[in-house]
């Protein structure tokens, strides 16, 4: 059914709804790229326009993707909660944004099962930069593994210790650089250089031998294949948090050699390590605009939407962390600064509002126009709109896949600015150790030398042979 | 001096610390910051980074930005590379500046227009190899090292004897040009040199990409890759011994891509020279 909207002397016609939902988004590359972007500026308030009319049961009831060509689709639409639908089941993408602006915390938990992913992409277009802010705010999700990320006023950090070579004392360093400035609550993540299984094995085990040497409330991660992780897992290796990318259709997971039996194997057999201490959210999910028109894979649908139907993938999985990793794509999917940012608050929105936990690699490239500035603004407004997780790279610049995102200064800067909180066990384990005073701020007085001390084994026994021994 | 860098001397906070535990002798940051070239060990002022690692790391981004945006120099390029004894011709990709080749990478893939009639006319019949030496995302890895690098590989071709079209010179140009390059030279195979998306302590990275049969079409699946080639990575005798054992694979066997693996490492060990230093492979970020 074609859509219609008038203005003035002219008729703008849209195909169908797929169309609709392209033209109507905040323009960006790749959705130029895919030949599917607004031709005028006009054109994409009249869809704009065009979309707040539609009723949200229309969009439930007309699939971008068929049902039988799809299993993201098929996802969707079984696990549909027709009972938190139902508060919201008459209403236009318009109403739902205002619905949305005056809501209250725990009715937008109540609606999150009966958001479906293009529900949630329809209105976050309509919404302004304030609208996405405010209203992720209002949405928590908490999830738990051996700490609690998600509670209001307090934001995790990922420490990402990536080293070109995976060589054990360097990784070590940059995970003790990070712990020093207390980050690491969202998890100790690795993107591994190599993907085999012996690298895999020595850097599970120096992951969990660190994380019980220090007695840290947090999760190790090696950010590697799905695959390789589940048969780590069957070799008995000790692996807290399954990793996997994703992304909105059932192609564009075939290009990364996912499919969605492939995932429920990989939790249960996470589940059944029970390695969790104050829950069992044991998945880490990585995604980003962009992917799936990079395999090919995007049915005409806009990039935006198609990173929201990612989250509604996650979402069965009960996952600890999902971040998108918002500007590693490049240029030709999220050209500068302003569309990065724009993209950033919409994922984040869109995850949140579907009752996924979403955390944001805030993020560029060097062939990007963006700079740190640009990260320094989108860092702050996901500070105020809730994020559950940012990233924690050694002086922002991730040595291992070359591109920038933001540090263990900025979390600090994060923190002073807006008064937010580590993760509680992870705060009490900072204080016991002497790093931080009652108040989470870091002691003036050596805290990294203390962290060392901390740790008086580390030194010389289990880095003796990678070269950490004084 | 302080035992701990970071709250050094920068910030409000810098009281000496007395703290017995602590060696005042030893910084420990300092040696943990040389098991790493990651920016650990900064040093802070309050919250933030000390002045000095803000125009450091400022510095280096700019270094990365020039080498996106600066324009290739085809014609001091091409004399270099003549200067080696090569035969050279330049093309133009179908993307006509940087904005558009940013925005539109399917513009970089393909020739502009004429090049291709341009590139049979230029060309003298079937051929081995065609070598493509493109400005990518680092005009800077091109100027600094492709002629440096075709020096090192020059002896290696000569052994072979393999019969070689003129190196060709193109601007905004990605990868898959070459398959339209090599298939108008009629070239068995081709071997894309290629300035690689610099990273902010890698803006002179080369990235060399050899894809058997070339044609318009091939995908990335059916190409081998050898990067980061630069004076701080791969050096131009490893990466020349690799790209040669490469391609005598690719020649012997038919294929090139994901179904030919680099196991240049035996054959390297036994020759003379150069020692393998490091490992070139590429990285995704997760899988």
């Amino acid at each position: 059914m074609a859509y219609r909207h008038v203005v003035g002397p002219r008729t703008h016609v849209f195909a169908d709804l797929a169309t609709l939902m392209a033209k109507a988004t905040p323009v960006r590359s790749g959705d130029r790229l895919a030949g599917i972007a607004s031709e005028s500026a006009e054109e994409e308030m009249a869809a704009r326009w065009c979309l707040a009319e539609v009723p949200l049961r229309e969009i439930l009831a007309r699939p971008l993707i068929a049902y039988e060509a799809d299993d993201v689709t098929r996802l969707i639409l079984d696990t549909h909660d027709a009972g938190a639908f139902a508060e919201i089941a008459h209403l236009t993408v318009g109403d739902f944004r205002e619905f949305l602006l005056t809501a209250a915390p725990g009715t937008l938990a109540r609606i999150a099962p009966g958001v479906t992913p293009e529900i949630a992409a329809a209105v976050s277009k309509i919404m302004r930069n304030q609208d996405l802010i405010l209203v992720a705010r209002k949405c928590r999700v908490v999830t738990r593994f051996r700490n609690t990320i998600g509670l209001p006023g307090r934001l995790a950090v990922r420490l990402q210790p990536n080293h070109p070579t995976d060589d054990a004392a360097g990784i070590t360093a940059s995970i003790l650089d990070g712990l020093s400035y207390g980050c690491g609550d969202a998890v100790i993540g690795l993107n591994p250089a190599s993907d085999s299984v012996s690298t895999l094995s020595g850097l599970l085990h120096l992951f969990d031998d660190l994380i019980r040497r220090l007695e840290i409330p947090t999760q190790g991660c090696i950010l590697t294949h799905v695959t390789t992780t589940i048969a780590a897992m069957n070799r008995g290796l000790p692996v807290d948090l399954v990793f996997q990318s994703i992304a909105g259709t059932q192609g564009a997971n075939a290009s990364f050699g996912v499919t969605l039996p492939i995932l429920r194997e990989a939790h249960e057999a996470a589940l059944a390590l029970k390695r969790g201490t104050v829950g069992d959210n044991c998945m880490y999910f990585e995604t980003g605009q962009g992917s799936a028109l990079s395999a090919g894979q995007h049915h005409g649908i806009d990039q935006q939407t198609l990173e929201a139907r990612a989250y509604a993938v996650a979402r069965p999985f009960r996952p600890l962390l999902v971040n998108t990793v918002v500007g590693f794509i490049g240029p030709e999917y999220l050209y500068d600064g302003k569309e990065i940012i724009r993209a950033g608050l919409e994922d984040h929105f869109c995850g949140k509002l579907m009752g996924v936990p979403l955390g944001v690699d805030v993020c560029y490239t060097n062939h990007a126009e963006a700079d740190q500035n640009d990260m320094d603004t989108l860092l702050t407004l996901l500070g105020a709109a809730g994020c559950n997780f940012i990233m924690g790279i050694p002086g922002a610049d991730d040595v291992m896949l070359n591109y920038q995102s933001t540090s263990f200064h900025d979390s600090l800067y994060l923190r002073e600015v807006l008064g937010l909180k580590r993760a509680p066990e992870f705060e009490a384990w900072l204080e016991r150790i002497g790093l931080t005073d009652a108040d989470g701020a870091l002691l003036p007085q050596g805290p990294s030398a203390r962290l060392l001390a901390a740790a008086p084994g580390l030194a010389t026994s289990g880095l003796a042979d990678s070269g950490l021994a004084a | 001096m302080s035992a701990d860098r970071r709250t050094g001397a920068t910030g409000p906070d810098a009281d000496p610390t007395n703290d017995p535990t602590i060696d005042p002798m030893i910084d420990p940051w300092a040696r943990l910051a040389r098991l790493t070239p990651a920016r650990i060990g900064l040093g802070r002022a309050g919250s933030g980074l000390p002045t000095r690692e803000v125009l450091r790391f400022g510095l280096a981004h700019a270094q990365a930005r020039d080498a996106v945006h600066t324009p290739l120099d085809a014609g001091a390029v091409s004399a270099g590379i003549a200067g080696l004894g090569f035969e050279t011709l330049t093309v133009a990709s179908a993307a006509p500046d940087r904005a558009t080749y940013l925005r539109r990478p399917d513009l970089g893939r393909a020739l502009g227009d004429g090049a291709a009639a341009a590139l049979a006319a230029g060309g003298d019949g079937p051929v081995d190899l065609a070598l493509v030496v493109a400005d990518g995302l680092s005009a800077r890895a091109v100027h600094e090292g492709a002629a440096g690098f075709l020096a090192a590989f020059k002896p290696h071709l000569d052994r072979a004897g393999w019969r070689v079209a003129p190196v060709v010179v193109a601007t905004q140009a990605r990868v898959a040009l070459g398959d339209g390059v090599g298939a108008a030279l009629r070239a068995r195979a081709v071997v894309v040199i290629i300035g690689e998306r610099p990273g902010l302590s890698s803006p002179d990275s080369l990235g060399l990409y050899l894809t058997l049969d070339p044609r318009v079409g091939r995908s990335d699946a059916e190409r081998n890759c050898i990067s980061n080639v630069r004076p701080a990575g791969l050096s131009h005798d490893l990466a020349a011994f690799k790209l040669d054992w490469l391609l005598t694979q690719a020649f012997a066997l038919g294929i090139s891509g994901v179904n030919l693996k680099d196991d240049s490492g035996p054959a390297l060990a036994a020759a003379p020279g150069p020692t393998l230093l490091g490992d070139g492979s590429e990285s995704a970020r997760g899988s």
